[in-house]
């Protein structure tokens, strides 16, 4: 009698799973149908993001006025850390259909990394239905569109700012191992990988590192390859560039070139400050004027100091385009499936990425890198300086370097798989394993994250 | 009619017992036992998600357990997570031991115990997560120890990318969070134990390494064999400490991953087919291990039972 009971209990538990399992579909409103309506809008602006910065942003879209008076805007931050914004932002995505009105979602913010996968699914509205003209965006930097187009062509979504790279060095140490400080010259000196690498043994037999870490170059590398990382049959490939930065970082460190630190750890933050002996670092428009500025301080501003020469190696830094161009970080507006304020997301969108004047005044004022090919041009051929960079006008060089950056070779799995690769090398930089046992172990993380992946 | 209701106040005595032990089945069917059945369920199907697509649920029959045991990754999880608890929990127990005799040593008669007892007790106050960040920090490449290290002329050491410095501050940790623990559980085990043969012992001329290998060390075994069996299941599902340290990737190469790490990065994908045949065979280990120590403590008991009775036999003749 006991087992009979039982055994019906499991029987009938069993059957409650299976239909609880298929209550989960994964489709969602197909997007075609955007309320624009003005009687229709709704009253409660949802905006889910990770950090503050997009709340300062929007203080210039405020300024203009278009904030109807009875909007209420909600900002749901989630930080970044172990993935959880986008598991906030999945959650609340996939319950999108049955929320009510004022609770879905409007707007989101993404990262480049990610991108594809909120892109290419059905939860990302086409910036031209929600009223955005492809004249409206033809001044942003074509890099930026082509991160957020989906697979069909389709654009979905726009961005503020642009963030290509550069080679930020230290005058002093480029004098003492180049015998100039000149930007042009230290550019001619490391046009290439191959003379990057030349110069990286005369630094060295200085006493110099050419890099802090491990990491440093690698989105060089990775923002230049030949192929996206995952073909058409789901099958991961390793491309040619990436092995590149294999076999130089090995090198690099065997040859002591580099100081063995890890991105944002204390050893390469210190490597920036005044007591840093490396020569240079990759760095991207935020970078320079925020993390780098704050580590080349010898009294960090939060204990008096000030940004001015003699505080720490404020001054000592400058600029180059380094030997290939790439850009690091950015954050891009998408507009969600289901919004009921599909007008008010559009004239953000608007404000801040298409208006030229509200962008040049946001570079001004923070000196962000926007997004407006020629509002950042004017300012290049501008006497606009940085002090930081010893007087130099960093923005012509970010001027030249957006325009070639090629990301047409994205993957929805870029973000997984960088960090799974960089994270596998480590060992075979530090001596641990073998070149061929961290591919193995990287293969082995990446299939843990994506099932779905073969080798 | 008195009788009557005597009797039927008796047997609602035991009636109530079972009413009060309710809601533990009913928690413990809610939280434990649904979840646990669901899980072997869910161990036969293919479903995870990649992106914002869902995959399955597909049924699958053993695949994921075939795929689990197919990469032999399994065997050196195990074989981290054994070490990792060994190197923690044979300090434990030797300092527990060592402090626990001190403790109850008649002839010491300790000042501040209570002070002292609060101190080692402590390390098991701060949170596991807070505790791996403060070592993180303090034996990072670039930390306070390598700057000490320089400062008296020695070699730096990369501790977190060393197998031998990885996994000795994993044990490291565990030692110190956990030897208070035990320390007090050891304390209560000897004062459990009639002092009139420590003083016979002393007596007849033991000294304190005989009393100790002769008297308390004999007689604490149940409680030493609990002190085991908890440690070996707490050991078995290490994750805590490791995760943070390593930040998840349990490096250098794979030496400090811990079988529930392994689960847990089954997460990042939501794959609950694989997560659920891990945690199936985590059951089966986990149960074999404590199949196989019950039978052993009451094995033991059985035997000082026996002498026990034979004891008695011969008082009573």
């Amino acid at each position: 009698m006991k087992r009979k009971i039982s055994s019906l209990v499991l029987v009938v538990m069993m059957l409650v799973m299976t239909v609880a399992g298929c209550g989960n579909n994964s489709a969602s409103s197909s997007g075609s149908t955007v309320e624009t309506a003005a009687d229709k809008q709704g009253k409660v602006l949802n905006i889910y993001c990770w950090n503050t910065e997009f709340q300062d942003r929007f203080e210039y879209f405020k300024s203009t006025g278009k904030l109807p008076s009875d909007v209420t805007v909600n900002f749901v931050v989630t930080p970044n850390e172990n993935n959880a914004y986008q598991n906030a932002l999945d959650a609340a995505l996939l319950k999108q259909n049955e929320a009510p009105a004022d609770e879905k979602i409007d707007m989101f913010l993404i990262e480049a990394d990610y991108a594809l996968k909120y892109v290419d699914s059905d939860y990302t509205l086409n910036v031209n239905d929600i009223g955005l003209t492809k004249d409206d965006v033809k001044d942003q930097y074509q890099y930026t569109q082509d991160i957020v187009t989906d697979k069909n062509g389709v654009l979905k979504g726009v961005t503020w700012q642009a963030t290509p790279g550069l080679f930020v060095y230290r005058r002093s140490i480029a004098k003492d191992v180049l015998g100039t400080d000149d930007p042009d010259k230290v550019q001619a000196a490391l046009a290439t990988w191959d003379k990057f690498d030349s110069v990286a043994a005369q630094a060295s037999s200085k006493g110099y590192k050419m890099l802090s870490g491990y990491d440093d170059s690698y989105r060089v590398f990775s923002n230049n390859v030949s192929a996206p990382w995952v073909d058409a049959n789901n099958k991961i490939q390793i491309d040619p560039n990436i092995m590149k930065w294999i076999d130089q970082t090995k090198t690099y460190t065997d040859k002591n070139y580099n100081n063995k630190s890890k991105l944002w750890d204390t050893t390469w933050a210190a490597d920036q400050g005044p007591k840093g002996q490396v020569f240079g670092f990759f760095y991207s428009t935020w970078g320079i004027n925020f993390t780098l500025l704050g580590n080349a301080l010898e009294t960090p501003e939060k204990e008096g100091g000030k940004q001015e020469v003699g505080n720490g190696i404020f001054g000592d830094y400058a600029t180059c385009t380094g030997p290939q161009s790439y850009y690091w970080g950015g954050t891009w507006l998408c507009a969600a499936a289901g919004t009921d304020n599909a007008n008010l997301v559009k004239d953000i969108m608007q404000t801040l990425t298409c208006d030229a004047t509200t962008m040049k005044k946001i570079t001004e004022d923070t000196q962000d890198y926007t997004n407006t090919v020629s509002g950042m041009q004017s300012l290049a051929n501008s006497d606009f300086k940085s002090a930081f960079l010893g007087g130099q006008n960093h923005i012509k060089l970010f001027a030249e370097a957006a325009p070639k950056i090629d990301m047409k070779n994205m993957s929805a799995y870029d973000q997984g798989l960088n960090e799974e690769l960089q994270k596998a090398m480590h060992d075979y930089f530090d001596g641990k394993v073998t070149k061929e046992k961290a591919l193995e172990n990287f293969y082995t993380a990446a299939i843990e994250k994506y099932p779905n992946l073969t080798k | 009619m008195k009788m009557k209701k005597k009797k039927s106040k008796y047997v609602s005595y035991a009636k109530w017992g079972y009413i009060f032990l309710i809601p533990f089945f009913l928690v413990y069917i809610v939280f434990s036992l649904l979840p646990l059945l669901s899980t072997f369920y869910n161990s036969f199907f293919e479903n995870y998600m990649v992106g914002l697509q869902h995959v399955g649920p597909k049924f699958v029959g053993f695949a994921n357990y075939a795929s689990i045991f197919s990469n032999a990754e399994l065997g050196t999880y195990f074989k981290n997570t054994f070490i990792l608890w060994v190197l923690g929990f044979i300090p434990q127990i030797i300092f527990a031991l060592l402090l626990a005799s001190w403790f109850t040593d008649l002839r010491l008669r300790l000042k501040c115990q209570g002070f002292f007892k609060t101190v080692i007790y402590l390390p098991n106050l701060i949170m596991a997560s807070a505790f791996s960040m403060l070592f993180y920090t303090i034996f990072a490449d670039m930390g306070p120890i390598n700057n000490v290290l320089e400062a008296i002329g020695l070699p730096s050491y990369r501790f977190l990318s060393e197998i031998a410095g990885t996994r000795g501050l994993i044990a490291l940790m565990n030692f110190l969070m956990w030897f208070g623990n035990t320390t007090i559980v050891l304390m209560a085990a000897i004062m459990g134990i009639d002092t009139g043969l420590f003083e016979a012992a002393r007596i007849d001329g033991a000294n304190s390494l005989q009393i100790f290998g002769k008297i308390t060390l004999p007689l604490i075994k149940p409680i030493m064999a609990y002190t085991l069996i908890t440690s070996l299941i707490g050991g078995i599902q290490m994750f805590d400490v490791p995760q943070i340290l390593t930040n998840g990737n349990g490096n250098p190469n794979r030496t400090s991953m811990t079988l529930i790490m392994y689960l847990n990065k089954h997460l990042y994908s939501k794959n609950y087919g694989m997560a659920g045949a891990l945690s199936v065979i985590l059951f089966i280990i986990t149960g074999i291990l404590s199949i196989l120590v019950y039978h052993y403590l009451t094995s033991g008991m059985e035997k000082a039972g026996v002498r026990k009775s034979k004891k008695n036999k011969v008082k009573g003749a």
